[in-house]
């Protein structure tokens, strides 16, 4: 079957159980607690970068709830992510002042640059790529963000200029 | 019981103040047109075709979900109704495959149902089609997510009734599926098989994996021996899938179909419930009298099995190591039938007939093949066995009672009853009360383990032992039961489990559609073709003293424990 995990452990191979001493004591702060589900992800999420398939089992086994329901809550939420993300976050807007001023263009130059596609994290876990929305700069359009840097008015030559700076 | 007093299509009702709409709808006998209901599962209010108009309400409201209030009025068939209820179904439709005439569930799927009954002649919309791939790497069950409506049913049965939690929605929006943790394939989830969420699906979504064209070549292949086994709960739910009612015993025309479709021999898998009756009869005895683990639970439901084995493999040593009925007919076939015969047993093709998707991937577990060979090759359920009597062109109404093939089709009334939940206590019982006993027993029925209450408990006084017994049928009751153990707080001696609801007659593999009164019939069904029986003991059954005494010497011998014992063993499945 397709699995969305490549990545069988999060530890990198570094030995599971010492690496999610994090992850145990995240869930002893809301032991106990109802509806502590959404938060225990987050945290693990941030502790973690991202969500890996045995941090979602152990959150099972030690809260009691069913793997089935944490995986749908973790697919169903756009935040939480299931396989390993970059170094650097992309977030490239494709909302409408920066479509007509030629965002496709601005997505395409940086899935050359970067040989992924949308969504997808480059092999060597430098970038992730994304698209969202708007980012609420359309006077900058097209424009996108790395991390918490602002780059406006893009053009898909300045594209792999800009990539370097961050590889 | 507080009641509000409302009226429905002009008809003034009388409805409990807990009621949904939909409930006081069908109260009165209207027919509101549902997908995402179920009865016996908990509302959800998804799919919306249920909806009606209630007065003073801002839009049309679902039923399931909307509870009746003093004084409501409710209107199910009006322009608006009819139109908003055609809209959500054509929406259903503009989606899903429009492969009807070959699907699996052609002619008994809701969705096709209600598309039928609201009239819908065009689907004004061409959807945008998913394209996500068969799960079908096990051997009981095939899921075509393509198929799903999103009712929910499965989930919901997988973790109400079964508390196995194998599903869960996924993803969102358009990409929204049913599927296990990280949308693996039911063989890498803790599935147990069951096929519960077969039996409720409305669709082609979840059905059984189809055996039917293996078992049709073996049948037309000149050189093999075939012999089939049919459950206790086939012969009272056959009918169902040939358009009888439900509680219709059909034994005599499903023996007389099975010889028409060519089956060499026709047999009984009451035969070996009987034997597994005096296995493990003789097992219960000696861990009573020489201190064995104690409660010993039953091991005839794989589903069951499978489950205690994914979920509480610390308890595995409760289990009984009797084979269930249908792993001891498959090793006998190929061993003591084939010796007898002069049949090679490499020529048989043994085949078996159960209410059962779990059954499929017991024959395949790589411990059964005690006699050399996959001891049962090809498992079909009793939906299959419909299809291929329809294929075969038998008018089923119209054919004679026969009689099962001899030995192994003699069988006694406790072999029937193991159809039923509480039927191997009750059996056992009648076996162990007078093999410990000496005595015979006066009246053979044991009604406080029979009926559908999902645990029974019962103390039965065998000679000067007080017996303590329990009953457990679906998964979530076994989890109960299970914890019980576990926490020390369970002085059973004997304990009976069954995967599905009342029992093998609700099994997976059963003709749909199923509710709480087909199960009942079925179950009345059970106990009648026990009442009918000559001999309803097991230890009477001339067969199976035949077969110790000339071939398999004593119970829990030497023969038996290899022929009919079997070993568990924790399966690991993440999820």
């Amino acid at each position: 079957m397709n699995s969305n995990h490549e990545q069988k452990c999060c530890c990198g191979g570094k030995g599971g159980a010492s690496n999610m001493a994090k992850l145990d004591e995240i869930m002893a702060k809301y032991q106990g607690a109802k509806g502590a589900l959404i938060p225990v992800l987050q945290e693990a999420q941030d502790a973690y970068g991202y969500l890996p398939k045995d941090v979602i089992v152990r959150i099972g086994e030690k809260m009691s709830i069913p793997t089935s329901q944490i995986y749908g809550v973790a697919t169903f939420y756009a935040q939480f992510h299931l396989n390993p993300r970059g170094k650097n976050i992309i977030r490239v807007c494709q909302g409408t002042a920066c479509h007509v001023r030629g965002a496709k263009a601005i997505l395409k130059a940086l899935e050359d640059t970067l040989k992924v596609s949308a969504g997808k994290t480059t092999p060597d876990l430098k970038f992730t790529l994304e698209t969202v929305a708007c980012i609420g700069a359309c006077g900058l359009a097209p424009v996108m963000m790395v991390n918490d840097d602002t780059h406006g008015r893009l053009t898909p030559e300045i594209v792999p200029e800009i990539i370097g700076r961050y590889a | 019981m507080d009641m509000v007093n409302i009226t429905i299509d002009g008809q003034k009702v009388q409805v409990p103040k807990t009621a949904t709409v939909l409930e006081a709808a069908l109260s009165v006998g209207i027919k509101v047109p549902t997908l995402c209901y179920h009865p016996e599962l908990r509302p959800e209010g998804a799919c919306r075709v249920c909806l009606v108009e209630v007065e003073g309400a801002r839009s049309l409201v679902a039923s399931c979900v909307y509870p009746v209030n003093e004084g409501m009025v409710v209107r199910t068939n009006t322009a608006a109704v009819r139109e908003a209820r055609q809209m959500v179904v054509e929406l259903l439709l503009a989606n899903h495959p429009p492969d009807c005439l070959s699907c699996q569930r052609n002619l008994n799927c809701e969705l096709q149902s209600i598309a039928s009954d609201l009239g819908i002649r065009e689907i004004r919309f061409d959807g945008e089609r998913k394209d996500l791939p068969l799960d079908a790497n096990n051997p009981s069950l095939v899921r075509d997510q393509n198929k799903c409506i999103l009712c929910g049913h499965c989930i919901r049965a997988c973790s109400e009734r079964q508390g196995v939690h194998v599903y869960s929605f996924v993803n969102r929006g358009f990409n929204t599926t049913v599927a296990p943790a990280f949308m693996t394939g039911l063989d890498e989830a803790p599935c147990t098989y069951c096929g519960q969420c077969a039996t409720v699906c409305p669709t082609g979504a979840i059905v059984e994996k189809d055996d039917t064209d293996e078992v049709w070549k073996a049948i037309s292949d000149p050189k093999k021996h075939v012999v089939v086994q049919t459950a206790p709960a086939v012969r009272v739910a056959l009918g169902e899938a040939l358009g009888m009612g439900p509680g219709s015993v059909v034994t005599g025309k499903m023996v007389a179909a099975l010889r028409r479709l060519g089956f060499d021999k026709v047999f009984d898998t009451d035969f070996t419930a009987d034997l597994t009756i005096l296995e493990e009869g003789t097992e219960f005895i000696e861990r009573l009298t020489k201190g064995g683990k104690l409660p010993m639970i039953t091991s005839c439901s794989p589903g069951w099995v499978n489950f205690i084995e994914l979920m509480y493999p610390d308890l595995l040593d409760h289990l009984s190591t009797a084979k269930s009925p249908q792993q001891m007919f498959g090793a006998l076939v190929k061993t003591y039938y084939a010796e007898k015969q002069g049949i090679d047993p490499k020529d048989i093709v043994s085949v078996s007939i159960m209410p059962c998707t779990a059954k499929k991937a017991e024959a395949v577990r790589p411990e059964m093949k005690s006699s050399g060979y996959q001891d049962v090759d090809y498992v079909l359920t009793t939906r299959e066995l419909g299809r291929m009597i329809r294929e075969a062109g038998l008018s089923f109404d119209k054919l004679p009672a026969e009689e099962f093939d001899a030995p192994l089709g003699i069988s006694t009334g406790a072999g029937v009853i193991f159809g039923a939940t509480g039927g191997v206590m009750e059996a056992a019982l009648r076996t162990v009360a007078e093999v410990v006993t000496g005595k015979e027993l006066g009246c053979l029925d044991f009604k406080e383990v029979r009926g559908l209450t999902g645990i029974k408990e019962a103390v039965v006084p065998v000679g000067d032992l007080k017996v303590k017994v329990a009953v457990a049928h679906t998964l979530q009751n076994a989890r109960t039961m299970l914890d019980k153990i576990r926490a020390g707080e369970a002085d059973y001696h004997f304990i009976e489990v069954m995967a599905c609801p009342g029992g093998c007659i609700g099994g997976g593999g059963q003709p749909l559609p199923v509710c709480k009164e087909t199960r009942q019939a079925r179950v009345d069904a059970i106990y009648e073709c026990d009442q009918c029986m000559s001999m309803r003991k097991s230890h009477d059954n001339p067969a199976v003293k035949e077969l110790y005494d000339s071939w398999l010497g004593k119970p829990l011998g030497e023969k038996s424990h290899k022929l009919l014992h079997t070993h568990y063993h924790a399966q690991h499945r993440e999820g």
